[in-house]
Parts: C-alpha cells; sequence; structure tokens
C-alpha cells in the first residue's frame, strides 16, 4: 500500500477555486514518469473502449463529511471519466452489491470480471489532522494487477478536485490525452436580478460567472450593477477579460479572479468589446469603434501597441486566435450588407480570406491542436445553429439541428468538447456537447446564462 | 424725406430682419449653434441669432415655451416621458428610414431648444441576430442615427452612442411586432 504517488493538494489552492490554479500547477512530483508502482495501459476486448467501474470509495473515517466525500468523489470521477468517452462507464447502480475493498487482497476480482468489467477504480479516503487522504487505485480486472494508482491529501472543503485531478491524471496515463475534469467555463447571468443602475428602463443586470466545466461551483466574478458580456479566459486561467458598461458604453475590462484586481487596458478610449485573449497571453484582440466605424485591433495586454487589422466600411467583429496567433478568424459583413460570414486574416492585417458562405454566420472558435476546425452559429431558420467547418477540407457539418436557438460556441481546450448557448431548455441556457454533436449536457438553469468562453 | 416715410423704412426693415431670422431656421443644412451655455440649470433659451433689437410690436414666437414645463424637469422624469423619440429599424437594417429621419428632425429641433443636454442614442436589435453580431449592428445603428442628428447641426460632442445588441429588448415578445419594437435606436437624456 505505500507505492502510490504522494500529491499534496494544499488547502489554500483548493479554497482560493481550485481546478484552475492546480490545472495550470501540476503538483510538480506528480509526473508519471517515476513510478513506485508499473504503470499498465489498461485495454478493453478488440479494441473497444475499456469498461471501467467505478464503485464508491470506502471511508475509513465514520464522520458525515468523509462518508460525503468518499461517496462525492466517485461520483464525480464516473461523470468526468465519461465526459471524454475515451472509457466505457459501467453504471454505478449495477455493482452496489459488489463489496469495498480496501486492499488489492480483498477485490472480488470475479465478481468485477463478471460485471464485464475491464477495470476498477478502488480506493479508500480518511480523514486528518488537515482534512482528508485519498487512495485511489486502478485495477486490470482480467490481470488483478494495480495499473495506476495516487495518493492525494488536503482539504475537504472541495472533494470534487480529487476526483477531477484522478480524471486527468488516468486520461494522460491511460490514454495520452489531455482531459477537461479541471477546467472552467465563464459566462454571463442575469441571475440575481438586481436592477440596472443609471436607467429608467427595467433592465436586470447581466454579470460574468465562472463554473466547473460540468456546472459545479457556479459564482459570480462581477459586482457592478450594469451589464457584462462576452468573457473570456486568459490562457493561465487567472484573468477574464470581457466587455463591460461599467461606463456608461462598451469598453474592455479584464478580471484578476484571484487577485481580486481589475484593469482597464482601453482606457476609455472609443467604444471597445468581443475581447479575447491570444494563445501566449500577451496579447488581446479585439473590436473598436474607436475610428468611427466596427474595426478589428489587436493590442497588448496592458493596452500599448494597438494595431488596427480591418480596414473596411462594413462590420468586422468577433475575433478568434488561431491556436499559434499567427491568424485571426472574425465575423464580417463586407460580402454582403447585414449577412455576416466568417473570414481569416493573418495577426499582421494581410492574406484575407472569406471560409464561410452562409446566409448569416458568426462567432468563429478556433479549435486547438490537433483539430484544424472552426465552429460558428449559422441561420439555419428562425434561429441558429452550432456548425464546424474544417479549414483544411473545407467541409462543414452541423452539430445542432432546430432545437432552439443555439450560439456562440467555445472550444474546449482538449478540442474534443463545445460550450455554447441554447434556447432548447425555454430561457438561454449553457451547454455543452462533443465535437460529433454527442453527449449534450445542460450546465446552467438559473437565469439566463449566454456566452460561455471555456478556460485552458 | 418725412417722417412718415422713415418710420415705414424702420419698419420694413424690422419685419426683414425678423423675416430673415425666421425664414433662416428652416433648411437642415449645418450652420453654427449658439455656444453651449456652460451654465447650468435654468439655461436661458436660444435667442434668434441675429441683432439684438429693441422689439416692441410684432413678437413673431422666437422658439422660447411660454411655459418651461420640459425644461425644469428631472433627468429621471424626461427619460420616463421623453421628449425624444425613439427610431425603428428594418431587420438587419441600420438604414435610417423615412419615417426615421422626420423623428430625427423632431429630436433635432428639441435639442436645439434645450443645448446644454447630453444625449446617448443606445443601439437596440431584436432576438433574430447572433448576440455578438447584434453589438456592432446595434452601434451602427446608433451611429446612424447620431450621424443624421450632426448633419441637422446637432454638435456632435453632445451625443454619445452605445450599443445594447439585443441585451435589452423592450418588448420581450417573439412575434413582428415585438421585434419590431427591439430594432430602435433609443434616446436617453445624460445630462442638462
Amino acid at each position: 500500500m505505500t507505492n502510490f504517488l504522494r500529491i499534496k493538494l494544499s488547502g489554500a489552492v483548493l479554497l482560493a477555486a481550485s481546478a484552475v490554479l492546480t490545472a495550470q500547477q501540476p503538483a510538480p512530483p506528480a509526473t508519471s514518469q517515476q513510478p513506485t508502482s508499473v504503470e499498465l495501459r489498461l485495454t478493453g476486448e478488440s479494441g473497444t473502449p475499456p469498461r471501467l467501474a467505478v464503485p464508491d470509495l470506502l471511508a475509513l473515517s465514520s464522520d458525515r463529511e468523509t462518508q460525503e466525500a468518499a461517496r462525492a468523489i466517485s461520483q464525480v470521477l464516473w461523470d468526468d471519466l465519461n465526459f471524454e468517452r475515451e472509457f466505457a462507464l459501467i453504471p454505478r447502480d449495477t455493482y452496489k452489491s459488489i463489496p469495498a475493498a480496501a486492499s488489492i487482497e480483498a477485490v472480488p476480482f470475479d465478481r468485477w470480471r463478471e460485471l464485464g468489467a475491464d477495470g476498477v477504480i478502488i480506493g479508500t479516503v480518511q480523514k486528518t489532522d488537515a482534512g482528508i487522504r485519498i487512495e485511489m487505485r486502478l485495477y486490470n480486472v482480467r490481470a488483478r494487477q494495480s495499473a495506476f494508482g495516487r495518493e492525494y491529501t488536503g482539504s475537504a472543503a472541495n472533494p470534487r478536485i480529487y476526483a477531477h485531478t484522478m480524471a486527468d491524471e488516468l486520461h494522460d496515463s491511460q490514454r495520452q490525452m489531455r482531459g477537461v475534469a479541471r477546467t472552467k467555463l465563464t459566462f454571463i447571468s442575469d441571475r440575481n436580478k438586481e436592477a440596472v443602475l443609471a436607467t429608467v428602463e427595467k433592465r436586470d443586470v447581466k454579470e460574468v460567472f465562472i463554473a466547473d466545466y460540468d456546472g459545479a461551483n457556479q459564482r459570480r466574478v462581477t459586482i457592478n450593477r450594469t451589464m457584462n458580456l462576452t468573457p473570456s479566459w486568459s490562457p493561465d486561467g487567472r484573468s477574464i477579460a470581457y466587455t463591460s458598461y461599467r461606463t456608461g458604453v462598451q469598453d474592455i475590462l479584464i478580471s484578476n479572479i484571484f487577485a481580486g484586481t481589475m484593469e482597464s487596458p482601453t482606457k476609455g478610449v472609443g467604444q471597445n468589446w468581443l475581447p479575447v485573449f491570444s494563445p501566449d497571453g500577451t496579447r488581446i484582440a479585439f473590436v473598436s469603434t474607436r475610428d468611427g466605424n466596427s474595426e478589428l485591433y489587436v493590442m497588448n495586454r496592458d493596452g500599448s501597441n494597438i494595431m488596427r487589422l480591418t480596414n473596411n466600411p462594413a462590420i468586422d467583429s468577433t475575433p478568434t486566435w488561431s491556436p499559434t496567433g499567427t491568424q485571426i478568424a472574425f465575423t464580417s459583413d463586407r460580402r454582403g450588407l447585414n449577412q455576416p460570414q466568417i473570414f481569416v486574416v493573418n495577426a499582421d492585417g494581410t492574406g484575407l480570406r472569406q471560409i464561410s458562405f452562409e446566409s448569416y454566420a458568426d462567432r468563429p472558435t478556433w479549435s486547438p491542436a490537433p483539430y484544424n476546425e472552426i465552429a460558428f452559429a449559422a441561420r439555419t431558420g428562425p434561429g441558429f445553429d452550432i456548425k464546424i467547418l474544417g479549414i483544411a477540407s473545407g467541409e462543414t457539418r452541423q452539430i445542432t439541428f432546430g432545437e432552439g436557438s443555439n450560439e456562440s460556441p467555445a472550444w474546449s481546450p482538449n478540442g474534443r468538447h463545445l460550450a455554447f448557448m441554447s434556447t432548447r431548455a425555454g430561457r438561454s441556457q449553457v451547454f455543452t456537447v462533443d465535437r460529433d454533436g454527442r453527449n449534450l449536457r445542460q450546465v446552467t438553469r438559473d437565469g439566463n446564462n449566454t456566452m460561455p468562453h471555456w478556460s485552458q | 424725406m418725412t417722417r412718415k416715410t422713415t418710420v415705414l423704412m424702420i419698419l420694413a426693415v424690422l419685419v426683414t430682419v425678423v423675416v430673415g431670422a425666421c425664414s433662416k431656421k428652416t433648411p437642415p443644412v449645418a450652420r453654427p449653434m449658439p455656444p453651449p451655455a456652460a451654465t447650468a440649470v435654468e439655461t436661458p433659451p436660444p435667442a434668434p441669432p441675429p441683432p439684438p433689437m429693441p422689439v416692441s410690436e410684432p413678437v413673431p414666437v422666437p422658439p422660447m415655451p411660454v411655459e418651461d414645463t420640459i425644461g425644469s424637469r428631472s433627468l429621471d422624469d424626461l427619460n420616463r416621458d421623453s421628449p425624444l423619440q425613439p427610431l425603428f429599424f428594418e431587420l438587419d437594417s441600420s438604414e435610417v428610414s423615412s419615417e426615421g429621419q422626420v423623428v430625427l428632425q423632431a429630436n433635432a429641433a428639441v435639442l436645439r431648444k434645450y443645448p446644454a443636454w447630453q444625449v446617448t442614442i443606445e443601439g437596440h436589435c431584436d432576438e433574430r441576430g447572433t448576440a455578438e453580431y447584434n453589438l456592432a449592428l446595434g452601434e451602427r445603428r446608433a451611429l446612424a442615427a447620431r450621424t443624421y442628428l450632426v448633419s441637422l447641426g446637432i454638435p456632435a460632442d453632445k451625443v454619445k452612442t452605445v450599443s445594447y445588441g439585443k441585451e435589452f429588448p423592450f418588448d420581450p415578445g417573439q412575434n413582428d411586432a415585438a421585434w419590431a419594437r427591439n430594432r430602435r435606436a433609443h434616446f436617453v437624456i445624460t445630462a442638462k
């Protein structure tokens, strides 16, 4: 039992807001390259995804907090693994009767084999002086061997983070892929129902929110009693740039969410909106009418070195960076008044070309490698649907089909999922969906929630 | 010359001046406005441009309300029942229609009457465009209204624009009438 990789998730990190921080500081000793046990890759039968069971962890302490953590961690881990579809997750209620095990000797491999499991994740949760200690191990059921093990210690305040971390590490070690379990979404919500200040109209404030990728831990970021729109993560997950109406007109603000500070890079010059960080985080592309018309600009993060990218009497809007930061896709109605299409331009303003040929297309979002795709919202009827354009192939596929209106797609950092806004549930809500259109999940339910953006 | 003819001539000059002053208002060409009264609150109404003559007999209505009920209202009251009318747009369009021009001419007349007012034109869209593109479309609508106002002689620095895209509809309905109400340039008085 001593051959776990031990990882301490510090309480401060967990409290401060967890996933984003830990995602970028992936606990130094935790590389799979220094195994204290042989780590085997789990395989499924004849090339199918490995079938996996994740029963409740065994609580070694009898207090309620530990008991609840044991249940929560296994459920969240099941959900995280199920989300990426790299494993075939066996429904948890089918193995309620299989007894929990605290050690490999106690694992009833025959029962798990009978259930058809290729792997089972078994572990324990124990109360400690400082919080909790979690041990989890993936067993290869056929080989009756441990394939992967981890031990985490830290605060008991948010047990979900241990499941998310385990899920990301399992995907990395077993499937050589980057999971999104510790990523976050930012979006706009009017759920607080507070009235906008300085207007006689009845208007509800819209504030920037963040949540775990699965919708847990939804929290408000801005409190300025006005409207805030189009939030966009910095690549390090520490800042969110957005459009705010705090000064009475649309302008760009950056909230450094852990430091609790704010920056105004455009310094009130003209009207500026739709900021998006470059992949290296040093620059921001945005839209401005500072020269009299909606044009694209790029500036350094601190607002210096403003460069105009477009020069056209039409609307140019909604920039998104290519993964390398060398190109920008955007929306323009230069080829047909009020019929916006997606265009691509080099980050220095050269090489402009049109890539969408819809009746109306907006909000491009450029996928990370290895996929070279741009998702966007296209008018398909009275409303919009999400389409994905392969840049190399030139082929477009549609992944939503007229259930409500579907807008504002944003890629997950591994390019396997999209967050978007849909009215299919009545009001405007944030959903996630896989790039093949499957695995649709509703992330928000409270108020109207729009304009999601996915952290790195 | 007799005294009678002198009096007649003076009268004639007076009439010409007054008529000239009146007729000069009509063409909507840019002309210098009276400088914005720096002092706030009870702004003296804008005097007709030409000579400050002791007018005696025919007082042909200078642009001065007999009782200034508008000027004395609070900003919130003004905006609740605004003397500045919104103008409306066709779907996906930011063109100021002929009806829109009439609205803007009326708004310009009000703004000339109250040169101290600062206004913001809010550009709004219906829900049938995307949220992001509508931010630019709303701005284009507000800018179109502003450009027309400026062409009527309203000083550019008195009129700001903002775009709310489709975020703050005036009518939550999902039908043609509601959408038509929501495609608008909406005037807000921000200072007086």
